[in-house]
């Protein structure tokens, strides 16, 4: 497939990147900015999972009559790069318990008008 | 054996102990531990240093996998100075943390806060040690991660969203270097640096290259908080506890300068960054703007906590400034600058520790009459922020008489004005709170308060002690400085 | 001792007498004891370098150097000895002085005023004896730096405001003009040295010159070359031993003294002239001079009036500093010492004045001479010198001036110079006046209003040491005069 669409990963990968971005800076609850930053950095794994197919290989196992297999460095590399985006999201989500336990609330706006007025 | 192993054993050691600390639990042999580990680091980093100098870079394959294939650890002068300044920073403050620790943070937390201490200065040590780039990327996220857990563990419940914060731009910032990252990879097929630098100059003049340039410039200035991207910084230094505020403020941003460095000149070499890409105008820009911003704002600050946090961002300004000059006196500056910074800063806000701790703030208004009460701890003040201003024999003087040198040199002398410039509204910012603290009169319904303890009070006058002597005699410091600075410049050119 | 040791035991000594008098707090007579004795001893150790330099030796030592290529170091020059041997002399005056108007004035913080007076007279003494530039900028921010405490004393929020002004002007000027100067200096040349002859010339161009000219000018706040003058009328606040010696000696001549050493050794005195700047930085020396006096004129408060009178003063040897003529340096030099002796003795008299009658306004000083004839007859003198008329020192500077105005041909500082004179016989004149051939007012207790009452004897003896030195200096002008020959002398 060729043109604008051919490498229709990638453009899967920009639609996935802004669409957390954009969660990320416009919405006030702190529980979607957390899942935006997963679908963010989701994003990115994807790009470089896709980026380590190479066109007619096949699995990085080593078989009997192929010679042709994808890069299955992306793919370690992506195993570590998930554990510290779950690391993140835990650690993310933790915050939030803690502070609508002291706020009551989990809106940075209410937050911020406390915050304001203490 | 051993000393071929050091490159390694900087790294995991403290990464072995962050556990360990953990199982002590909220017992007083958590802090020994990481007391323990923390000045073993040092001596880690000495030997390191002396080695790095006396035979040369060192290089160290993790697993006996040879690079490029295994992961390489590569310490050359500017790795080790970065390493030595960490591991001097963590074993001060340990020092310095028990009674502020206890006073500060729960005793059921204590054993996690000196785990994620060690793990934060595992991540720091294995930046600066690493020659890969996603290895660094993962080092840079054990790193943050610790510190957003240290910073959250603040006296107030604005730690919290302070951390929050942090933890939004740093991810954001990280997932930028990732990027940058795999478009190198996809590009080069490799992720060791020295190979990266080697294969880059064949495809350097594709797209993919400079996106990922921008990507991995963009994300490391968030790490490192470069005005405009540095909106986390001020609420991180002002909420979280003090030790970790000094610790934090001493070493995370530098790192994120080293990283700068690294990617800069190692990587994608000096060409490339600053004739093709012009980065050191963009640069340029930004750090002035830091410098005189930032130090306006930090005029304007009564939280003593937060002002410090500003000046920081002008002081990165200051390092950045060296950098964008990419001329060896700019970076022996720059590099300069960001040790004798570490040590003020951390000098500084441990002073704020002491006050904390008897005082109960850091508000200006509080502080009045002060100096009577707390000699010793003003005394510290008052030579770090003499520091900060640049006054002779200080190792802020030194800062700037290698900035402003190297801004001449380079022809760019209405920059050396901007300098001075900001280093007055220095004098401003650090002028109010010794004016409180000396010369007015304490509010008559104040407490009165006791001297901090000498475990407190010690670190910081050894800080305050290197600091003084590296205005006397800077020698030593800026060889090394200057052998990093030509290391990264002479590796950028092909 | 040898010279060089000596020479370092100056600039040490005042440098740890603070611990020793910090240790002393409880014990106001031995605090007072130590200051003295370190006084005494600081002078007679300035004393005895006297004798290697007037043989032609010029003793020099050198410590570290903080960066590769700039030493901090020391040496022994005449203009610097003249300096000193100023300085610690009027210091141990001071010392006499301070005993009584602190005990008399009542004032508190005794012990910190004491701490930072040795500070700042041993910054003064590095001052003096720096090796080199870079040595002379540490010591002279140390001098700022250990004087705004001095400034702030009171404690108050005028005093807080004032000492804002201090640190505003001193170090942004330092910080932004001088430092820049320096190190770009220092990267032009390649080194801070003072070298006779100057290190400039040949290494840039007129125009870079006169950049870096207007930058140490400038730079140098404490010459109070206006517009950056401000800060000594704000630093009178502070109590009048420190305005005495300080902001009437110590720091203003720190300033000029390092501007002369600046043009002599840095530019050197024959490529000041080529240089276009020079000129116009004289018009502004000329213009402090004359509109500083004419502010004089329009003080009621005595010790406003005089600092005021220091900013004119000053300008004088800013002029001479830049009027490439020989004579004219001369004239500079020994104005230093001229000047310093006159209005010390006026200081301590309104000092005297402050602490017998607690009046401070010149309009309240009707008939005081009555009152308090030695004093009067005390600030007599030094107006007499101020206005440069003989039997006072200030006459002998003031002929060399004018004598080397006209050498190199610049009528605009022999006008600046005469009609400053016709302006300081305006504003001190009155009060002497006043305070002898006014009839006093009618005041309550005008039954011993013709009563002598005089200052206590601390302060009389020591105002009464610097009005016999400013006499005698006219006629004994010998040593100022020979120091500043040789220093002439080897610059050519």
């Amino acid at each position: 497939m060729q043109g604008p669409l051919g490498l229709y990963n990638y453009w899967i990968v920009i639609v996935l990147m802004m669409t957390g971005f954009y969660i990320v800076i416009a919405r006030p609850n702190l529980i979607k900015k957390i899942v935006g930053l997963f679908v963010f950095q989701t994003s990115v794994f994807i790009f470089f999972i896709t980026m380590a197919k190479v066109e007619d290989g096949t699995a990085p196992i080593i078989q009997e009559g192929v010679n042709l297999y994808s890069n299955p460095l992306p793919h370690v590399l992506i195993l570590t790069a998930i554990v510290v985006s779950l690391a993140t999201t835990a650690l993310g989500l933790a915050l939030v318990v803690r502070i609508r336990e002291s706020y009551g609330t989990i809106n940075e706006d209410d937050i911020h008008v406390q915050d304001e007025a203490s | 054996m051993l000393t071929e192993n050091l490159v390694a054993l900087q790294v995991v050691v403290p990464l072995i102990f962050a556990p360990v600390c953990l199982l002590l639990g909220k017992s007083r042999h958590a802090w020994a531990c990481a007391l323990t580990v923390s000045w073993l680091a040092l001596g880690i980093a000495t030997l390191l240093v002396t080695r790095v100098a006396t035979i040369g870079t060192q290089s160290y394959a993790i697993g006996a996998w040879a690079a490029p294939i295994g992961i390489e650890y590569r310490v050359d002068m500017a790795g080790a100075l970065i390493i030595f300044i960490i591991a001097a920073i963590g074993a001060m403050v340990m020092s310095y943390a028990r009674r502020s620790i206890e006073h500060e943070i729960a005793a059921e937390n204590s054993g996690y806060f000196y785990a994620c201490y060690l793990l934060c200065l595992t991540g720091l040590l294995g930046i600066a040690a690493t020659g890969d780039a996603f290895n660094m990327f993962v080092f840079l996220e054990i790193s943050s991660l610790s510190s957003y857990v240290l910073i959250s563990l603040g006296t107030t419940r604005r730690a919290l969203t302070a951390a929050f914060q942090y933890l939004v731009m740093g991810t954001i910032g990280a997932t930028f270097i990732l990027i940058g990252v795999g478009m190198l990879y996809m590009m080069t097929g490799t992720l060791n640096m020295m190979d990266l630098a080697q294969r880059l100059p064949g495809v350097d003049d594709t797209r993919t290259i400079r996106v990922a340039f921008a990507f991995v410039t963009i994300g490391v200035s968030i790490k490192l908080a470069l005005f405009p991207l540095h909106l986390w910084l001020p609420n991180a230094y002002t909420f979280a506890p003090s030790v970790v505020s000094a610790f934090v403020a001493a070493t995370a941003t530098k790192v994120g300068i080293y990283v700068l460095l690294r990617f800069f000149f190692t990587v994608f070499g000096i060409h490339f960054s600053f004739v093709a890409m012009h980065v050191g105008e963009i640069l340029m820009v930004l750090a002035v703007v830091a410098m005189l911003v930032a130090s306006l704002v930090a005029i304007f600050q009564d939280n003593i906590k937060r002002m410090l946090a500003y000046s920081s961002v002008a002081q990165i300004g200051y390092m950045i400034l060296g950098i964008s000059l990419a001329t060896s006196a700019g970076v022996t500056a720059g590099m300069i600058h960001l040790f004798n910074h570490a040590l003020i800063k951390c000098a500084l806000f441990l002073c704020m520790g002491n006050i904390f701790l008897r005082l109960g703030s850091v508000e200006l208004h509080d502080l009045r009459g002060l100096a009577q009460q707390m000699p010793w701890t003003m005394a510290v003040f008052v030579i770090g922020g003499l520091s900060l201003i640049g006054v002779p024999l200080t190792s802020g003087f030194i800062s700037k008489w290698y900035l402003v040198s190297a801004v001449l040199d380079a022809g760019l002398w209405p920059l050396a004005v901007l300098i001075l410039l900001a280093s007055l509204f220095a004098l401003i910012y650090i002028g109010r709170v010794v004016e409180a603290a000396y010369f007015s009169k304490p509010d008559p319904t104040a407490k009165k308060v006791r001297e901090a303890p000498a475990s407190m009070l010690i670190p910081a006058w050894l800080l305050i002690g290197a600091n003084l002597y590296i205005g006397v005699d800077a020698s030593l410091l800026a060889g090394i400085a200057r052998q990093g600075a030509d290391i990264l410049i002479g590796a950028g050119v092909p | 001792m040898s010279a060089a040791t000596t020479l370092l035991t100056c600039v040490a000594v005042p440098m740890v007498m603070p611990a020793l008098i910090a240790a002393l707090h409880r014990r106001p007579n031995a605090r007072e004891a130590v200051s003295l004795l370190g006084s005494g001893c600081l002078f007679l150790m300035v004393f005895s370098l006297l004798d290697d330099v007037r043989q032609g030796s010029l003793p020099a030592i050198d410590l570290v150097s903080p960066v590769p290529g700039i030493k901090i170091g020391f040496a022994v020059e005449p203009l610097g000895l003249m300096f000193a041997l100023l300085a610690s002399f009027l210091w141990f005056v001071t010392t006499v002085y301070s005993i009584g108007y602190m005990r008399h004035h009542h004032e508190k913080r005794q012990t910190s005023f004491y701490c930072y007076f040795a500070i700042a007279l041993g910054s003064v003494m590095g001052i003096a004896f720096a090796g080199n530039l870079f040595t002379l900028f540490i010591f002279y921010e140390l001098l700022t730096l250990s004087t705004y405490p001095l400034v702030t004393h009171a404690g108050n929020t005028a005093a807080r405001r004032a000492g804002r002004m201090y640190l505003g002007h001193l170090i942004g000027t330092s910080v932004i003009l001088l430092l820049l100067a320096l190190i770009w200096t220092w990267s032009l040349t390649g080194t801070l040295d003072f070298r006779a002859g100057g290190i400039l010339e040949g290494t840039v161009t007129p125009g870079i010159a006169s950049v870096l000219l207007v930058l140490f000018v400038f730079g140098i706040g404490k010459t109070a070359v206006m517009p950056f003058h401000l800060w000594l009328p704000a630093a009178m606040v502070a109590p009048t031993p420190v305005s005495a010696l300080l902001h009437a000696v110590a720091v203003v001549k720190a300033g000029v003294f390092t501007l002369l050493k600046v043009s002599i050794y840095i530019f050197g005195i024959d490529f000041l002239g080529q240089i276009p700047a020079t000129q116009w930085l004289m018009y502004v020396a000329a213009a402090t001079i004359v509109l500083a006096a004419l502010f004089a004129l329009r003080q009621d408060n005595l010790k406003l009036r005089l600092a005021w009178s220091t900013i004119s003063q000053l300008s004088y040897i800013v002029l001479c500093a830049l009027m490439v003529s020989p004579l004219g340096i001369i004239g500079g030099s020994v104005h230093i010492v001229m000047h310093a002796f006159a209005k010390i003795t006026l200081f301590f008299c309104a000092g005297a004045i402050l602490v017998t009658t607690q009046k401070t306004r010149v309009s309240e000083m009707t008939g005081i001479g009555r009152r308090m004839p030695w004093t009067m007859a005390a600030f007599t003198i030094g107006a007499l010198s101020m206005i440069g008329l003989p039997p006072a020192a200030g006459f002998i500077s003031k002929w060399y001036m004018l004598l080397g105005a006209i050498e190199v041909s610049q009528w605009v500082a022999v006008i600046a110079i005469s009609v400053s004179t016709l302006l300081n016989a305006a504003y001190f004149l009155p009060v002497v006046y006043i305070a002898f051939f006014h009839a006093p007012p009618d005041a309550p207790d005008r039954v011993d209003i013709n009563e002598v009452k005089e200052a206590p004897m601390m302060i009389l003896l020591a105002l009464g040491i610097t009005a016999v030195g400013t006499v005698a200096l006219f006629f004994l002008s010998d040593l100022p005069m020979a120091l500043a020959s040789q220093l002439v002398g080897g610059s050519r």
